[in-house]
């Protein structure tokens, strides 16, 4: 390790132009966008629950994937060299990236160095995060994605919108167009799965066939071995992993486990979790390099890219527990109708909403990041959800804190004002009662109905959509001191 | 706002044979401070709480997610703001305090409460009640017992309906769209009643139901359980 730097913020896709509640609205409009997720969530979440309640020992498998966790990040200074000493001694090369454009720097370089213009690419949040494709191809090195989502998303030029299913916003008559479109010599296309999917097949295995380097991410690092994890449905991270004659591979240093056997664990968190599979079609690992067996140049860039922020925050920390596997967007009713765009970063739902503000930190009340620890009703599904315990809506209202926090000192908001009011008025009894009785004079709103059905700014943000029961003609105050006041 | 719901608790817990006491100088648990980022002015809000309800046998309040307040948040906002001994009081008033269909179902040991509502009623089970205190079926084992009533399953019951405090104001078209799909999955149910253990959610999903017309009522389970012939 040749320097140590804490709190650089993250670069790179973790932040959208506008903040959730102006980008939501957008998707809201789109039918067929909410159709396609509702969908999709909705069958997926079905058979995550069948898959769990398989396993009798699944919550404690969640306290020892989360105990796991918390000891990666005490000590995770030692685990990484521990790392680093095991690859290099099984013949590979680390690399270590402050932030993602480091990172981007130091691929680009590796990859020039073999003379190669093209690579194929293992999915992987992580290069997703640094925007590694963008800046591959400004380099004149063409990136070619292998995972059959990340292909559509890479072909129609958009977003991933999901950690594991990234085209999750796309039905199969839109695939077909963006392979029509996209994919020359691709023949007849229909939209049966099947079609498509070989049509991708195809176009795949000549690249897999010609390509002479290999981008990879990697789910696990193991420091006592020095072994890379990755694991994957389709069988083109085993082509891109044991193909080209070199490997690169890019990790978030909180990818680092202690142990071989603590795969284990997550082995059987993770599938279960994110494809609600028992076991995921592949698995591979790789240790360093073997003469005549596999990539014959092997590279790890260990990415911190605001890692180390984060862990300074000792309840925000937890989000770096996350081992990606997408259960808590799956189940968010928020996610479900809005989509991953709304989040403006490549990690959307509720892990996106703790994770991407503290990996890039926040510049006040209109990045648009300071708005994503609101994009969330409290409503947990996240935290029951998640394999490895993360208690999101506590990181939650712990974000939220740090905002109003940060904002302290200057000019109050009317959400400030709003807050002080309240908390005047119900810190005397006197007050809290007088305070109900005035809401009393709401009933000079209701109509012959009994309702309130418009109020001005904010309130109009309710009754835009709900109307409000005309306030009672007597509060409980009232009527206790009425019917029971005598007998205190 | 809803005193129907606290005189319907004082009543039914009256009919099983308690005293029930109403300390008067009690005022809000701070839960809409707390979720929306200020917890510094929470702060006496826990300590009024604490103080308030500190000595009593049990505390009892008819709703799911000011008891999730205090059980998770109170002592977190005290210590935060350094009072350590403000949290660790702040646990033993949470120890004693209780959601009514815990408190029924868990304290009391029962689930016939003696009702008769002669209706046809769906549950929503608010998220607080059922994620963060995990009453479970509770509510519904209470509501089977009630004579006359007639219990409809909510499909995705355990959808939120989209009202989360502040939530419902930031992101109101989000809150709003997770409002519609639930009344649609009320609509299915062709109860005349919505009940469920908040007076919040209650409020969200009644808003939404007026604004469109539909005769379904909102009624919170202490009504229901307190409701005789």
């Amino acid at each position: 390790m040749t320097a140590v730097f804490l709190g650089q913020p993250g670069v790179g896709n973790l932040r959208g132009d506008q903040s959730f509640p102006v980008a939501a609205r957008t998707a809201l409009a789109d039918s067929q966008l909410r159709h396609n997720l509702g969908h999709a969530t909705g069958a997926i979440r079905a058979k995550r629950l069948a898959a769990v309640a398989e396993c009798d020992d699944w919550e404690q498998l969640r306290a020892a994937g989360s105990a796991l966790k918390q000891d990666v990040l005490a000590r995770l200074p030692e685990l990484l060299a521990e790392l680093e000493a095991n690859v290099t001694a099984r013949g590979g090369h680390v690399h270590w990236a402050r932030d993602g454009e480091e990172a981007n720097r130091i691929v680009a370089e590796l990859i020039r160095a073999t003379g190669s213009d093209e690579v194929v690419k293992v999915k992987s949040m992580a290069t997703q995060e640094i925007g590694l494709n963008e800046y591959l191809e400004a380099q004149g090195i063409t990136p070619v994605e292998t995972d059959l989502a990340e292909l559509i998303v890479q072909l129609g030029h958009d977003k991933p919108s999901h950690i594991l299913v990234p085209a999750i916003h796309r039905n199969r008559a839109e695939i077909r167009a963006i392979f029509e479109r996209e994919m020359p010599g691709a023949g007849d296309l229909t939209d049966e799965p099947r079609v498509l999917a070989m049509a991708a097949r195809a176009h795949l295995r000549r690249k897999f066939l010609s390509a002479k380097v290999a981008v990879s991410g990697a789910n696990f690092g193991v420091a006592e071995t020095g072994t890379l994890a990755v694991v994957e449905s389709e069988g083109n991270g085993r082509m891109c992993l044991t193909l080209p004659e070199t490997l690169i591979t890019v990790m978030g240093i909180e990818k680092v486990i202690p142990r071989f056997t603590d795969l284990e664990v997550f082995m059987q968190l993770l599938p279960r979790s994110s494809t609600a599979e028992r076991m995921n079609p592949y698995t591979s690992m790789w240790t360093g390099v073997h003469r005549g067996d596999g990539p014959q140049q092997f590279h790890l860039v260990l990415l911190d890219n605001g890692r180390t922020r984060v862990l300074a925050d000792e309840v925000g920390r937890a989000a770096l527990h996350c081992i990606r596997c997408s259960a808590c967007l799956n189940v968010c009713p928020v996610y479900e109708r809005t989509g991953g765009h709304a989040y403006g970063s490549v990690y959307p739902g509720p892990i996106g909403a703790i994770l991407s503000p503290q990996l890039t930190g926040t510049t006040g009340h209109d990045d648009p990041n300071a708005s994503l620890p609101y994009a969330s009703s409290l409503c947990g599904a996240c935290f029951d959800a998640c394999p490895v315990l993360i208690d999101i809506p506590s990181i939650l209202v712990h974000l939220r804190a740090a905002q109003v926090d940060s904002e302290r000192g200057g000019l109050p908001s009317g959400q400030d004002l709003a807050m002080k009011t309240a908390g005047w008025a119900m810190g005397s009894a006197a007050r809290f009662g007088l305070a109900e009785k005035a809401l009393g004079a709401g009933r000079l709103l209701a109509g012959r109905d009994h309702r309130i059905s418009r109020l001005p700014w904010p309130a109009s943000k309710w009754t835009a959509s709900r109307d409000i029961p005309s306030p009672p003609a007597e509060t409980f105050r009232q009527w206790w001191a009425r019917n029971r006041g005598g007998e205190q | 706002m809803f005193p129907a719901a606290a005189i319907a608790t004082v009543r039914l817990l009256e009919r099983l044979g308690h005293r029930v006491e109403f300390p008067a100088g009690q005022t809000c648990c701070g839960q809409m401070h707390v979720n929306t980022g200020y917890l510094r002015e929470a702060v006496p809000l826990v300590r009024r709480h604490v103080d308030v309800f500190t000595g009593f046998d049990a505390v009892v309040a008819p709703s799911g997610s000011c008891v999730g307040s205090v059980r998770h948040q109170h002592a977190m906002v005290a210590r935060r703001a350094g009072e350590a001994d403000l949290a660790i009081r702040a646990e033993s008033v949470a120890a004693h305090t209780f959601e009514l269909s815990e408190f029924l179902v868990d304290v009391l040991g029962i689930d016939d409460v003696g009702a008769y509502y002669p209706h046809r009623v769906t549950y929503h089970p608010t998220c607080h009640s059922l994620r963060m205190l995990g009453v479970g079926d509770k509510p519904l084992r209470l509501l089977r017992k009630v004579r006359g009533l007639t219990l409809v399953e909510l499909p995705d019951a355990e959808s939120c309906c989209g009202f989360g405090g502040t939530f419902a104001l930031k992101n109101a078209d989000v809150s709003t769209a997770m409002l519609e799909d639930k009344m649609s999955n009320i609509a299915v149910t062709a109860a005349e009643v919505c009940t469920a253990g908040d007076s919040s959610c209650l409020m969200h999903i009644g808003g939404g139901l007026s604004r469109v017309g539909s005769t379904v009522r909102t009624v919170h389970l202490a009504e229901i359980l307190a409701a005789t012939p």
